[in-house]
């Protein structure tokens, strides 16, 4: 626990992180467990037998490249180089929609640097049918499961291409033909959705699950508490997932919630599975998410999961980072980095070198330059080819009711 | 032709979808094994199954929550909120969820979802179980809000909500449950038992959303009015002697306009009630539309009766409630400047 170490002349106790802009940052307190526990139990247990994993760390990947422990996943190497595709491309995509939004090509971009191996280790154990109730920062997933690049970057452009006519705001994507529900702006509503989904599957006799996201922050919100409550009541064939980044917005995870506990023990006193799970180590989530999809398909019931991670930009284009933790935090998190640690492992096991890396790096780049050309193409939010305005009437209701229609008219007159 | 209450003609509806589609669930707190405490659901978890109607815990953002995610799923649910009074924790879920759903996705995602729950006055039940809310609902584009006021309308209304795409809110009048309601607390209670709108049809019908019910045809005055206030209107105009044109509306939204414009063009007077407090209530809405659409028509100032801009109260229930007096108030105000 930490200590305010600013002016606090009151009782009243408010957390402070430990480190603010100006501040050398050291995590030499936090233990990176090099030791792959806990063991991983039978899918099917008793959830007290998960007690302890919601306080410890669930590891697979060691700094050296290696993989061990009782959670070791079989992946082929040819996955493992698809996965860290996914990644390169992920983070690609980012940084080339943050430098146009800076360009002014669109109102907002929200980054997923440093997470990118929860979104894709996430998404590589699921079934694409298996029905995503994503943040803003699972983009990996839509990667991951064959998204077309183009599509989204339309969206954000809010262009000709963008399948939401303009309607959402960047990166609040929806694509059902990829498992990947619409993305809500209010944080946590859809978490008791998920759960919902997840039911209506159970309802059904359908073997598909539900798997929905929040970041540590919006656990707060009373919904995070209604979906866990469901989940454990219906035993909801559905994963849980907090993505716990440090940060929300310029809070630290220790306003979401007092600091004595983490977020997966949350799950606890709801009966849930619960997991924690080093998020920067896309072989621990991948074979958390297996444990815990396995658990929800065969009737086990709900599993929270916490991915511990780091967010290493700032939270949306909108904020500057360095204007509330020091500038260099990212580069003195013990987690290391996503890419880095299975590129570390790949190349460990043989299935990868350095050349290999570089040119993956430049063919991603290419890839994203290339696609983001043909996507602006299609026009952006200041440029000529924008989408038509009369569609923000429609898809208000199935059918237009009366009223619209008149004010539809009366938006024709206006523009006449 | 079966006689039903409008707690029976609502079980029907409910009974007839969930014979006619599977993907019909119905849950909320107490709707199972109990049947709810209105009884609305009873002897609907025997007849389908555990599966197909449950209990909820007490939770109505979960409630709903689970809803949106349901219908997002194919199936069709039918949730009930035991009291308006209790539907604010589901306010974010209904108005940025439900109602926001299908537009967000542009359609790519929707939420075909029905949510009963009964509001109004006339049972004692204070500030926690008299609400009606229905003006915070008509304000968010996405969602459709209706509110039968007779058994009749209350089962084909309710089939119609089920099988709309779209997120729909159904309101039940509690005061109107077991018989038509005049405003008068102190004569004995009316059945619906031989009423006219009692009869209702055994099976499947539907009463579309969107158009307003006449009650009563007359050339005097317009009386706009929905839920309890519809009977109250009727019988104080007939009390008075009026010739009224009474509109149940019956949708709020989608709101019938156009009879509401004939009617108010042909009598040149409007009264609106509402059980609900008078600041921004839906009568706000509705005498605006009708100013801007009937101006030149009208011989008087619109009027408004409705409940005051307190709670509910609960000794005061009766001072509350916009009954016989302050409509014929109304009316009369309406009438003399002719």
């Amino acid at each position: 626990m930490s200590t305010p170490k600013r002016s606090n002349s009151s009782r009243l106790y408010v957390p402070e992180p430990q480190f603010r802009p100006g501040d050398t940052p050291d995590y030499s307190h936090i233990a990176v467990p090099v030791a792959h526990t806990p063991p991983r139990p039978d899918p099917l247990c008793d959830p007290h037998e998960t007690v302890p994993h919601a306080t410890k760390l669930i590891r697979v990947l060691r700094f050296s490249g290696e993989a061990a422990g009782d959670w070791v996943p079989e992946i082929s190497a040819e996955a493992l180089r698809g996965a860290l595709r996914d990644l390169v491309l992920t983070r690609a995509m980012d940084d080339r929609m943050f430098n146009m939004q800076r360009q002014g090509k669109m109102s907002f971009y929200m980054k997923s640097a440093g997470e990118e191996a929860v979104s894709v280790g996430h998404a590589m154990a699921l079934r694409d049918a298996d029905m995503i109730f994503p943040t803003y920062r699972q983009q990996g997933i839509l990667i991951h499961r064959g998204a077309s690049i183009k599509e989204m970057m339309c969206q954000c452009l809010s262009n000709s291409g963008d399948p939401l006519d303009g309607k959402s705001i960047p990166v609040l994507y929806s694509f059902k033909k990829h498992g990947f529900f619409s993305i809500s702006g209010n944080l946590g509503t859809q978490l008791i959705q998920g759960v919902g989904w997840g039911m209506a599957s159970a309802y059904k006799n359908s073997d598909e699950i539900a798997s929905v996201f929040t970041g540590e922050g919006a656990t707060a919100e009373g919904d995070f508490h209604y979906a866990l409550n469901f989940a454990s009541t219906y035993r909801a064939p559905c994963i849980i997932n907090v993505v716990n980044n440090q940060w929300a917005i310029s809070s630290f995870q220790g306003i979401a919630a007092g600091e004595g506990e983490t977020f997966a023990a949350r799950g606890t006193g709801y009966g849930l599975a619960t997991l924690r799970v080093d998020g920067n180590d896309i072989l621990a989530v991948y074979a958390a998410t297996k444990w815990a999809a396995e658990r929800a398909r065969k009737g086990g019931g709900a599993t929270l999961i916490e991915h511990f991670t780091y967010r290493k930009s700032g939270h949306s284009t909108s904020d500057d980072p360095t204007k509330y933790r020091p500038e260099n935090e990212p580069d003195v998190w013990p987690f290391g980095d996503p890419v880095d640690r299975l590129k570390g492992h790949l190349i460990h096991i043989g299935e990868w070198d350095e050349d290999r890396h570089a040119a993956l790096e430049e063919e991603a780049k290419l890839e994203i330059r290339e696609t983001y050309k043909a996507a602006e193409a299609m026009g952006n939010l200041s440029g000529e080819t924008q989408v038509n305005d009369y569609t923000m009437f429609e898809q208000v209701y199935e059918h237009a009711l009366p009223h619209l229609d008149e004010q539809k008219r009366m938006f024709a007159a206006e523009r006449d | 032709m079966p006689q039903m209450n409008m707690l029976e003609a609502i079980r029907d509806a409910l009974d007839v979808k969930m014979s006619q589609d599977s993907d019909v669930l119905v849950f909320g707190e107490d709707v199972g094994y109990f049947g709810g405490v209105f009884r609305a659901t009873a002897g609907l978890q025997e007849k389908h199954g555990l599966h197909r109607c449950f209990d909820t815990p007490i939770s109505e953002g979960g409630i709903v929550g689970i809803a949106i995610g349901m219908a997002a799923n194919g199936l069709r649910p039918v949730a009930e909120i035991q009291f308006a009074d209790y539907i604010y924790p589901a306010y974010d879920q209904i108005a940025s969820e439900a109602a926001r759903l299908r537009y967000r996705s542009n359609g790519d995602f929707t939420a075909p979802l029905t949510i009963r729950t009964p509001v109004g006055g006339g049972i004692y039940g204070g500030t926690t179980h008299s609400q009606s809310p229905e003006a915070l609902f008509t304000h968010i584009a996405g969602l459709k809000t209706i509110i039968p006021s007779n058994p009749y309308d209350a089962k084909g209304m309710l089939i119609d909500a089920i099988e709309d795409n779209d997120p729909v809110l159904f309101l039940e009048p509690k005061r109107l449950y077991n018989g038509p309601f005049d405003g008068d607390p102190h004569a004995p209670a009316k059945a619906w038992r031989g009423h006219e709108l009692g009869e209702v049809p055994a099976g499947h019908y539907t009463v579309p959303m969107g158009k307003a019910r006449k009650i009563s045809k007359g050339s005097d005055v317009t009386i706009l009015a929905y839920g309890t206030m519809v009977w109250v209107a009727d019988k104080v105009a007939k009390d008075m002697g009026l010739d009224a044109d009474i509109l149940d509306l019956r949708s709020l939204l989608p709101l019938d306009m156009d009879a509401i414009e004939k009617s108010v063009n042909k009598t040149g007077r409007c009264v609106i009630l509402h059980e609900a407090t008078r600041t921004s209530g839906f009568g706000a809405e509705l005498s605006a539309q009708v100013q801007e659409r009937c101006f030149y028509s009208l011989e008087a100032p619109i009027q408004r009766v409705t409940g005051w801009d307190t709670p509910y109260p609960h000794a005061q229930e009766w001072a509350y409630f916009p009954g016989p007096k302050r409509v014929g108030n109304a009316l009369r105000t309406v009438m003399g400047a002719a």
